[in-house]
């Protein structure tokens, strides 16, 4: 891991997020490391899956940037879905034609070129197509598809669905659903559903996964498996790792750098440890009660304050 | 005995009873009272014998319902066994090669056997084969509802009309490009609708189908408006099949010194036609096992999750659209050449519903059902003529038989399944 260096993977800078009248997220700030496995909780509906959706390009964030390090460029993923377009833009042409252009082919799906791979907290597979038909579609962007060579079946066509297929197979051993390839995703069980839905995004050729919730609705022996996935993912195909979820246990296990949010607002960022003894995160969860009259006495306030985290 | 036992009489007789009073209920005024002169006669002796029979036939049917091989035969019926879908078994029936060329065999053969009436009814029943598979890729592979397809077909039609009328071209120079105007037409109604999503699709596409239909009607001085256009037929090699050469060649049975017979000019659209849609079933099965086949069928199951693919869902739908209004162009085009005369009242909403009723009918997404849908819906109200009345009720009847019984469509889909590791196929 040559790469990395000072630049992050992901740098989030004053992201905020507005629905109506509901400021979801409010001026949001944090860093992804490259090759790190970070985890992002809060509360429910503090904010995460609509950061979580602001990275992958589901939602247009109302305004602050995402800067995704792709190779040696930066990537801004919001300006890739396309911005609003205002007249000051008629006196700066450039800036005019990367946002049209932008608003007619943008989009999530060029985040997802991008490299960032993402699951989802309601599990969305093509339940009516087979496992292995779920890891064809994923690797869509990679393979030959002029449709003429396909009608024709031509060498290049044949080569390239052949090492499709074989990828496929790789991702179901990894995840170990290889006895399940010619089965409905829909009809898998919940567990083997939610390894696939990981497989998926994995044979998308990401440099980033975001799981969205990957433990709900797993038993504790299932956690484990997952959490030793993921370890596995970054280790052995050197993806960063970027998850919501909300057992403590598996966060605190698997991750080595955390984002707590809470009402919009990032309340703080560190290791797990750090996390366990932050009172504004004590604050957060058990209520302000327990943070003046248990926590107070530690002293660690200072991690809780947003700015000071992230202008370090 | 145990046999015995299950079948409750009780739940068969009131089966009965109340299929034998609804009878009675329709069928009293109906044909208990019968109208002579200024008088109504009583005959509520017959209507009272069909309730029985009914009510009679309702027992019986609900007895053997409850027997053991009649639920095995209702639960078949219904599609309970497993869900609308299933993977087909790596292993091949025994005379599964065998099929495809018997078949082609015996299309092939088939104008021979026929007389004119039936060819017709046979080249009718070609096309809306072809408007099935095109609708197909478009409903039943990317999952969009479109109301308003029989809009292309009018386009391939209107091409070899026009394309003949104004740049005297013949068929076979109008032929592609009927499909690629038809294509082109698509992805002019793609590109304003590909935001939307089901009902507000339907009503969208319904629209432009309408559209459609009334420029054609109203642009008197281009396209002859409800005076229609005429088309012509295809020619082989030159060769015209009319009686006398319209189109600067030589008539086919001066070519060949045999006398006419127009029934020379179907049997070779038949065959053209046959050959087309067997070559458009081919691609169509080569398609779903491609990456756009394969990226339209994760479309209707997920859009979002094809999103977060890296899958551009606007060409995904737009390559869908295009690829379905050129099936449904060069149909259009077979229809213009068949009638020899078109105008726009053949392309009216129904048409566009029949279309969709047959790729529902089939089963979404199912090329054997949708053809097989195409035939029986195109060819069984030539069968039914004698009825000519209730050929209208019958249709529906059948429909919504097949709705409560088999919403699914006919044939069930079977996904293709995938060698195991290091099996190439």
């Amino acid at each position: 891991m040559t790469t990395e260096t000072e630049t992050p993977l992901l740098a989030v800078r004053n992201l905020s997020m507005r629905f109506g009248g509901i400021l979801a997220l409010n001026n949001i700030n944090f860093d992804i490391k490259q090759g790190s496995i970070s985890a992002m909780i809060g509360p429910n509906g503090a904010g995460k899956t609509t950061v979580f959706n602001c990275i992958t390009g589901f939602y247009q964030a109302t305004s602050g940037s995402i800067y995704y390090q792709d190779g040696d460029s930066t990537i801004n993923l919001v300006q890739v879905l396309g911005e609003k377009l205002h007249f000051k833009y008629v006196l700066n042409p450039r800036q005019l034609a990367s946002r049209l252009y932008y608003k007619m082919f943008g989009g999530s799906h060029l985040v997802a070129q991008a490299g960032v791979a993402r699951t989802f907290q309601n599990i969305r597979l093509f339940r009516e197509m087979t496992a292995i038909e779920n890891l064809l579609v994923a690797q869509h962007m990679q393979i030959v598809r002029n449709p003429i060579s396909g009608v024709f079946k031509t060498p290049a066509f044949r080569r390239s669905e052949q090492a499709a297929i074989d990828r496929a197979h790789t991702w179901l051993e990894v995840v170990g659903l290889e006895d399940d390839a010619n089965r409905l995703a829909g009809e898998l069980p919940y567990g083997h559903q939610r390894r696939l839905e990981i497989a998926r995004a994995m044979s998308t050729g990401p440099k980033m996964i975001c799981l969205d919730e990957p433990a709900a609705g797993l038993n504790p022996k299932e956690t484990e498996e997952l959490s030793n996935l993921i370890r596995l993912l970054r280790d052995q195909h050197h993806v960063t790792v970027l998850l919501i979820e909300h057992d403590m246990g598996m966060v605190m296990d698997v991750s080595e750098s955390i984002v707590v949010l809470d009402h919009g607002e990032v309340i703080a960022e560190g290791t797990p440890h750090e996390i366990e003894n932050n009172t504004a995160v004590l604050a957060a969860y058990l209520g302000e009660d327990y943070s003046t009259t248990v926590a107070a006495p530690d002293g660690t306030g200072a991690e809780g304050n947003p700015q000071e985290t992230n202008n370090s | 005995m145990s046999l015995q036992q299950k079948i409750s009489l009780r739940k068969a007789l009131i089966d009965g009873f109340w299929s034998g009073l609804l009878a009675l209920v329709i069928f009293g005024p109906i044909s208990g009272l019968v109208l002579q002169g200024y008088e109504v006669r009583n005959e509520l002796i017959r209507p009272l014998l069909m309730a029985l029979l009914v009510g009679g036939g309702r027992f019986l049917v609900s007895c053997f319902a409850q027997s053991e091989k009649g639920k095995r035969y209702v639960d078949g019926l219904a599609g309970k066994r497993g869900a609308g879908v299933t993977v087909a078994s790596l292993k091949k029936g025994k005379y599964q090669y065998l099929v495809i060329p018997v078949l082609i065999l015996a299309g092939l053969c088939l104008p021979f056997v026929l007389g004119k009436y039936w060819l017709t009814v046979v080249i009718l029943a070609l096309i809306y084969v072809l408007l099935g598979l095109g609708l197909n890729i478009v409903v039943g592979l990317a999952g969009m509802l479109d109301l308003g397809y029989v809009a292309f077909y009018a386009v391939g039609a209107y091409t070899l009309a026009m394309g003949a009328q104004y740049f005297h071209l013949g068929f076979w120079t109008l032929l592609p490009i009927a499909g690629i105007g038809a294509a082109l037409f698509g992805a002019l109604l793609g590109f304003p609708v590909l935001r939307m999503h089901g009902d507000y699709l339907a009503i969208v596409t319904l629209g432009f189908g309408e559209i459609i239909r009334l420029v054609l009607n109203n642009l008197l001085d281009i396209t002859g408006g409800p005076n229609g256009a005429s088309a012509p037929p295809p020619t082989l090699f030159g060769l015209e099949f009319t009686r006398r050469a319209k189109q600067g060649g030589i008539p086919f049975h001066e070519y060949f010194h045999i006398s006419y017979s127009p029934t020379y000019k179907y049997i070779f659209i038949y065959l053209v036609l046959f050959t087309i849609v067997c070559l458009m079933i081919l691609f169509v099965t080569r398609l779903k096992q491609m990456p756009m086949g394969r990226a339209w069928e994760a479309l209707r199951e997920d859009e979002i999750a094809c999103r977060s693919l890296g899958i551009n869902h606007v060409t995904v739908k737009l390559s869908a659209f295009m690829m379905g209004a050129m099936v449904g162009g060069t149909a259009g085009m077979f229809f213009a050449t068949y009638q020899g005369f078109i105008n726009p009242s053949s392309f009216t909403f129904f048409e566009s519903a029949l279309i969709l009723a047959i790729v529902v009918l089939g089963g979404l997404g199912s090329t054997v059902g949708v053809i097989i849908a195409a035939l029986v819906l195109t060819i069984l109200p030539e069968v039914l003529r004698d009825f000519a009345e209730y050929r209208v009720l019958m249709f529906g009847i059948a429909m919504v038989l097949m709705m409560v019984w088999k919403p699914r469509g006919l044939i069930r889909i079977k996904r293709r399944a995938f060698n195991a590791k290091g099996v190439t196929s």
